[in-house]
């Protein structure tokens, strides 16, 4: 008899066919659906309508399904800190916050007392085990789609109890399973934005119901004003697009944000390269620390060569700035050993 | 075997009323506003059962309007009265969903409760206005079974706003409580049938002679003009049944299943610390055990519970099925962690012995460990 699993079901197509694959594996599978955000919603796993097709999913499958309420959890841990890093001029990652607090430690443990040796999910990465016997986060097979990224913040403790069955699998292969399974969520389209943000008024109508939006003057080097931006915390370094200047014009990219003023200036992109990186809350997940890793700082963003040592990054090329508050993802080949945030 | 310790969400319905939902079903299926033979049948299982409801709420015949459900019947009477009278509803903090959500909806006043789960009167009397056209207390709260002074909220609200109806949401008291003795001061009374027996979906709104109400569904003008749409005849029919027999057996019935709470309370709070149990237990509805457990989550507890068989619940839940915290233990003052490890156990007519040895046997470990790794 395999042990007991719990599985997060986000009602998407991910999560239903690793309920499926779990159970075709011969464990005792309970599903169960987290609802996160009270809220208006449309997307990723917070809208009652997710939670129905998880149910729908599970009872085709012929498994139990829960509903946890870790609303209060997802608001302490994922949306005041979300609003709090908008407010201090960073730019937050919720979804690997969630992942910190809410997937990976309060389920985990609720899966716990609960009886449930493992904890499944429907990310698109794998854990791999290591001739020494310690495992490792590792890219899941499907490169557009892995989410390795998001999980670097799992130890080995959390890692031990962790089954992600889509590992070595495209996501072509998923929705076509989905289909064979007669699965209602088969050809549902995937989550593309923080789940919490309603489509129709966006970061801008979420953020500014809970803190001040300012304005700001967008100058270039020279100080001549270029145009104005209503919500200087919308803008983040490096970018270009939005801001209602030519899009193709390279003397364009954000290169500092003084809020306080209410000036973002714009200069070349060659102005938003950097040598190093500065890094808080830097954790190992492997037992390796320190050296040379590949080093990712969005969920599909490139993977660049760099030194890690004590809290800074030394980039072996010029590295675009990384946005403050964005998490920076130590890569040892496909292998995750560890992470931060940036400064 | 399952434990079904569940009865205020729904009840196991009674053989009697299924028996009458059937024979309705198969033979009965006439339209009871039609000519013909098979209609006046039915239509006279709807007086007939027009009869026994009317009974049991102390209201003559002519005063019920069957609906589809409490939730109906608590949103014609809320919204039926601001519509025919004008000016706002007032409710208690600890009402039902079916009734806090209307009087809000249209700009109500809500009142708030003291720590024993009773509506403050002292309040009540300070808010009373003669803009306030419709008050709703509760006869008996579904969460912690604690029954409200209504002969003394009627006093307040006639010596305050003699303008005003009172309306009581009676859904749960049915069984335990004499809802026409002590509902004989309201002007308006919701029930529902899946609460003591009957099937879900169907229901009856008491509306006294002389109360107007502007009907929410139109069409047939069915029920007197105050609530349009074919009768469910075999549901109410099933309902007529239950409630007969649940007020023939109310007093014997409130003496057994209030033992059995009292053991199963008893030996809760015996068996473990750290127990808290809602208001005071002579204020309570016979078969109401709503306890809080410091420590506990109330969707790991109920989790823990169902895998051996026994089925419970905590405060409402949402029509996800996750569990939102409690509007009543927080208008009771109660801290939102205490509150979130709540435990409703409400017992009912089919309750055994078994299941209570069963209850205790199961809720003190699941408890213990769940402080222990939770």
């Amino acid at each position: 008899m395999k042990p007991d699993v719990l599985v997060a079901m986000s009602g998407g197509v991910d999560s239903s066919v690793a309920a499926a694959l779990l159970l075709d594996a011969g464990y005792a599978v309970t599903g169960v659906t987290l609802k996160l955000w009270g809220g208006e919603s449309d997307s990723g796993c917070c809208a009652v309508s997710d939670v129905e097709d998880a149910r729908r999913v599970a009872h085709r499958l012929g498994i139990d399904h829960h509903v946890f309420n870790f609303g209060q959890e997802f608001n302490e841990h994922v949306i005041d800190p979300y609003v709090a890093a908008y407010d201090a001029g960073r730019t937050p990652n919720p979804c690997i916050e969630c992942n910190r607090h809410i997937k990976f430690d309060k389920l985990l443990r609720r899966a716990d007392a609960l009886g449930f040796e493992l904890l499944a999910t429907g990310h698109h990465a794998a854990v791999t085990v290591l001739p020494d016997g310690s495992t490792r986060i590792s890219r899941g097979a499907d490169v557009a789609k892995d989410q390795s990224y998001v999980l670097y913040m799992l130890d080995q403790a959390v890692q031990a109890r962790l089954l992600l069955p889509l590992g070595s699998m495209t996501k072509d292969r998923v929705r076509q399973l989905a289909h064979e399974l007669g699965l209602v969520t088969a050809a549902k389209p995937d989550s593309q934005d923080v789940c919490f943000i309603h489509s129709d008024g966006g970061r801008r109508a979420f953020l500014g119901d809970r803190i001040p939006l300012t304005p700001a003057t967008i100058v270039d080097r020279a100080g001549n004003a270029l145009g104005r931006t209503e919500t200087v915390q919308l803008v983040t370094i490096g970018q270009r697009k939005g801001l209602g200047l030519a899009g193709n014009d390279d003397r364009n990219y954000v290169v500092d944000i003084d809020r306080r003023a209410g000036v973002v200036t714009v200069g070349p992109e060659s102005e938003t390269f950097v040598a190093s990186t500065e890094l808080i809350d830097v954790g190992w997940t492997a037992p390796v620390a320190e050296g040379r890793y590949s080093v990712q700082c969005s969920a599909h963003g490139s993977c660049l060569p760099a030194t890690v040592a004590g809290t800074t990054i030394t980039w072996d090329e010029p590295h675009r700035r990384v946005a403050s508050g964005q998490a920076v993802v130590f890569y040892d080949g496909s292998h995750v050993v560890g992470g931060a945030i940036a400064a | 075997m399952v434990h079904y310790l569940d009865h205020a969400a729904s009840t196991p319905a009674r053989p009697a009323a299924i028996e009458a939902m059937a024979r309705q079903l198969v033979h009965g299926y006439g339209n009871p506003t039609g000519a013909h033979r098979l209609a006046r049948a039915a239509n006279r299982v709807l007086d007939e059962s027009r009869d026994i409801i009317a009974d049991a709420l102390g209201a003559t015949p002519g005063e019920v309007i069957f609906t589809a459900g409490g939730t109906e019947a608590d949103n014609l009477a809320i919204l039926g009265t601001l519509e025919a009278r004008g000016g706002i509803a007032l409710c208690s903090a600890i009402e039902h969903h079916a009734v806090l959500d209307p009087v809000i909806h249209t700009g109500g006043v809500i009142v708030g409760v003291g720590s024993d789960g009773r509506i403050d009167t002292e309040q009540l009397g300070r808010v009373l206005t003669p803009e306030v056209s419709v008050v709703s207390v509760m006869l008996a709260n579904n969460e912690t079974g604690i029954v409200q002074p209504l002969g003394e909220v009627a006093d307040i609200v006639r010596r305050r706003a003699p303008q005003a109806l009172l309306h009581t949401d009676a859904v749960q008291a049915l069984p335990w409580v004499d809802v026409a003795d002590q509902c004989r001061v309201a002007d308006l009374i919701s029930i529902s049938a899946h609460k003591f027996g009957g099937p879900q979906g169907v229901g009856a709104l008491v509306a006294r002679a002389g109360v107007s109400l502007v009907p929410r569904l139109r069409g047939g003008g069915q029920e007197r003009d105050r609530r349009s749409g074919t009768q469910n005849v075999a549901g109410i029919a099933a309902m007529a049944s239950a409630a007969a027999e649940t007020v023939a057996e109310r007093q014997a019935q409130v003496v057994r299943v209030g033992a059995l709470r009292d053991r199963l309370v008893d030996g809760l709070t015996g068996r473990l610390t750290g127990v808290v149990e809602s208001g005071n237990r002579q204020d309570k509805t016979a078969n109401i055990a709503h306890l809080c457990f410091e420590g506990v989550e109330s969707e790991a507890l109920l989790f823990l519970l169902e895998k051996e068989d026994i089925m419970a619940s905590a405060a409402a839940s949402c029509s996800s099925g996750a569990m939102e915290p409690s509007h009543v233990l927080a208008a009771m003052g109660f801290s939102r962690s205490l509150a979130g490890g709540s435990l409703r156990l409400s017992l009912g007519y089919s309750t055994t012995e078994d299941d209570i040895e069963a209850a205790l046997a199961v809720i003190p470990p699941a408890v213990r460990r769940l402080r222990e790794r939770g």
